[in-house]
């Protein structure tokens, strides 16, 4: 895994114009590609050697952005958008089926490591709200059902 | 070369795609295939075209038929029918009031007939994987006019005479801040996207870099030509995918035709735009927090002075536009100022993408003139409630906006008519309300949202907002007093004034603007422990009513606390001590037997 990271590491410093400002857009890299949507405390050392920024700083930017975690997450990361538009048309509901279904609350992962659950900030799709973000595939216009069908479907390993 | 005989344009916005468009897109290339049309017929898979809550949407051309809602089974009818047998399938049209069929193109559908697209002129048109289609649409012809026509400070001019104001929420003069940005000394400027739309229920941003990316890179190039600027930055919503994509598309495509790196079209402008992005953070949107973002840092703001123009992006002048007021410029430079000025009002020219969504029959997005009022937009063009339920506010602006009531529906929406009211455009997020909503649990929604994203900096955002919510609270809980509404409007005031930067500035107004219309909702908590919109469950009770209720058992079945009672085909009951009041059983009743009652029954 260590290789890896450094090979996103020189990478990341290779094809930007500025080469200040790559700590975010390194992190994002590295989350990307370690199995898990995570970024592990090995990582963190190694980003603060490479790019010569103090450990302190990589932890206060990544403790501050909600995208980031130190923890491993899922194979399905849903996000759950938790705005206004979606409140007000019965996302509450949608929460509550996905905490029932799923047997976690906010910021925790299932145990057989299959799906982790995060709010996330609107996402634009309020045309179709309430709505849901699984890795990086949108879902809209749910009900409690819709919402279970899809859960049960990745359970079972099948595309939804 | 076959002759093209139709062209297919399917909507490949975010929202559609989420309703099936692959599928249906998928059933149409196989069916054409079959028939052997593949030479004649073309599909296009286009950017949003803004009637989100229709999708699945297509457009066939020539004709301009507009079919909504889509399945796959849709597409293989429309195959056959319509492609094949020139007939139309009338089951997939726009219907209007009462299942009456619009008649067709599409320009004559209310949704669509009023809108003046400016700044999504292309979206939902062009393919925006497409440099050529945007070409063919007068693309880049903007930055040619600039670059070998006019001196970067008749560029300025020309936006200053345009009345362009910041489409992002402000409404700061545009041409102003390229001036600023322009006569700023340093020989290293940059050209700043804000890209991190992040008010909810504003989507427009996402929209325009989706089905339009080119439009952005023309108008950063023009703006990084006109403040002298080399570089340029997109500073994008990492919950954006689609449009980081086809914008890095764009971008590659730009500097293969030229428009984007060294010496373009041949002058000796250099300019080159990369994609920063975000990581999940609301104040990243404010420009100073969204510099120390781009430099690798906390986002968190600054005081300002000194201003972005003096002092930005690693220290140098910086000039920062949001994403609609850019595809604004490239017809402005192309057109001039006046054409721009023949909409809108005297003090905001031009159009404004608004993003229409709760409870209103069509949602999605819609470009209009500037002073069009609240009345046309929520119930010409945007269809009146989907429930028949009253209309009771909109909510404008997001978590820095405030509640705008029915009786003021007739005001003109600009960003001065709208501030007069407590209100404000913001970033145009439109949020319509009905009498299910309650006022002070809109309020604590948005405090919720704000106590979470304040960066921590000030303590009045810190602190004041996280007190403010906690009053809230207490009161849908039926645990406020009058003293409580008091102290929320003097900590709101005092919040506004005190803060360092806009977030917090601004945090309070969902809080004042419904305390100063709805002051009644408030006061029916504290005083009855009520609940008008029957919204906040600490203070409503359900009841079965046994006049209507027929004992079909369903609600008892349905309830997870199992606190319905009731024997087969005899009048139930619900133990209100057990009742979680999650509502399944309303939901449940085919009858009409059960229904909520404020306040709470002990």
């Amino acid at each position: 895994m260590l290789t890896e990271i450094k090979k996103i590491i020189s990478h990341a410093k290779s094809e930007r114009l500025e080469e200040r400002d790559i700590l975010i857009y390194t992190l994002h890299k590295i989350q990307e590609t370690i199995e898990g949507n995570y970024i592990p405390e090995e990582a963190v050392k190694l980003v603060s050697e490479e790019l010569n920024i103090p450990l302190s700083k990589v932890y206060e930017v990544l403790t501050f952005y909600s995208m980031f975690s130190i923890k491993k997450r899922g194979k399905y990361l849903i996000r759950v958008c938790t705005s206004l538009p979606c409140h007000v048309a019965n996302g509450r509901e949608i929460i509550k089926t996905l905490k029932e279904e799923l047997k976690i609350d906010f910021n925790q992962t299932t145990d057989d490591g299959l799906f982790t659950l995060e709010e996330t900030s609107c996402l634009g799709l309020c045309g179709v709200s309430p709505v849901i973000m699984i890795n990086n595939e949108y879902y809209g216009d749910l009900t409690p059902k819709k919402v279970r069908e899809i859960i049960n479907k990745l359970k079972r390993g099948e595309n939804i | 070369m076959p002759l093209e005989t139709n062209t297919i344009l399917i909507c490949a916005g975010g929202a559609c795609i989420s309703a099936g468009e692959e599928s249906v897109k998928d059933v149409l290339e196989r069916k054409i295939k079959e028939y052997n049309l593949q030479d004649n017929i073309k599909i296009v898979e286009t950017g949003c075209m803004g009637a989100c809550s229709l999708g699945p949407i297509m457009v066939i051309h020539p004709e301009g038929v507009y079919y909504q809602k889509l399945t796959p089974e849709a597409a293989e009818k429309i195959v056959e029918e319509h492609l094949l047998k020139g007939r139309i399938v009338e089951e997939y049209l726009y219907q209007g009031d009462k299942g009456k069929i619009v008649p067709q193109p599409q320009k004559e559908i209310p949704f669509f007939s009023r809108q003046v697209k400016i700044a999504t002129r292309n979206v939902g048109i062009i393919d925006p994987l497409n440099i050529d289609e945007y070409i063919a649409r007068d693309g880049y012809f903007a930055l040619h006019k600039a670059l070998k026509e006019m001196k970067p400070e008749e560029v300025i001019q020309v936006v200053k005479d345009s009345g362009l104001r910041g489409r992002g929420g402000a409404g700061f003069p545009t041409g102003l801040k390229w001036e600023f940005a322009r006569k700023s000394p340093g020989d290293e400027k940059y050209m700043i996207c804000n890209a991190d739309e992040g008010d909810p229920g504003a989507f427009m941003d996402r929209s325009i870099l989706e089905g339009d990316p080119h439009t952005i890179i023309e108008a950063m190039t023009i703006a990084g030509y006109a403040i002298g600027a080399t570089k340029g930055f997109v500073y994008l919503r990492a919950e954006y995918p689609i449009a980081i994509e086809r914008l890095t598309v764009a971008l590659n495509q730009a500097r293969e035709y030229g428009f984007l790196g060294e010496n373009i079209l041949g002058t000796d402008f250099s300019f080159d735009i990369e994609i920063r992005i975000g990581a999940g953070a609301f104040v990243c949107g404010e420009e100073t927090a969204l510099m120390h973002s781009i430099e690798g840092k906390r986002g968190q703001p600054r005081v300002k002075p000194p201003f972005p123009a003096q002092k930005g992006l690693w220290g140098k002048p910086s000039n920062i536009n949001n994403v609609e007021t850019l595809a604004c410029v490239p017809p402005i430079i192309y057109h001039g100022a006046n054409w721009f000025r023949q909409w809108g009002t005297e003090k905001s020219p031009g159009t404004k993408v608004f993003a229409l969504a709760g409870k209103v029959k069509n949602t999605g997005l819609v470009e209009v003139p500037m002073g069009i009022t609240l009345r046309e937009l929520i119930y010409e063009i945007g269809g009146g409630s989907p429930t028949g339920k009253k209309i009771k506010a909109v909510q404008t602006g997001g978590p820095s906006g405030g509640v705008i009531p029915e009786e003021y529906f007739d005001t003109p929406v600009d960003y001065e008519s709208l501030q007069k009211l407590g209100a404000i455009v913001g970033s145009g997020g439109l949020i319509v309300l009905d009498e299910d909503d309650c006022m002070v649990d809109v309020a604590k929604f948005f405090l919720e949202f704000t106590v979470d994203e304040s960066c921590g900096k000030c303590t009045p955002c810190r602190e004041g907002t996280k007190k403010m919510y906690e009053i809230l609270d207490k009161i849908t809980k039926g645990e406020g007093t009058e003293e409580d509404i008091e102290i929320l409007e003097n900590l709101g005031n005092v919040i506004k004034d005190s803060s360092l930067c806009g977030l917090g500035q601004t945090a309070p107004n969902p809080v004042l603007s419904t305390l100063r219309y709805y002051k009644d909702e408030y006061l029916a908590h504290v005083r009855e422990k009520k609940c008008p919109a029957s919204k906040c469950k600490a203070l409503i009770s359900y009841v079965i009513d046994p006049e209507k209720c027929v004992g079909c058992t369903a609600c008892a079945r349905v309830c997870p606390s199992s606190c319905i009672s009731g024997e087969v085909r005899k009048v139930h009951e619900i133990d209100q001590s057990a009742c979680v009041k999650c509502g399944s059983c309303i939901e449940v009743c085919r009858f009409g037997a059960i229904s909520k009652v404020t306040p709470a029954i002990e």
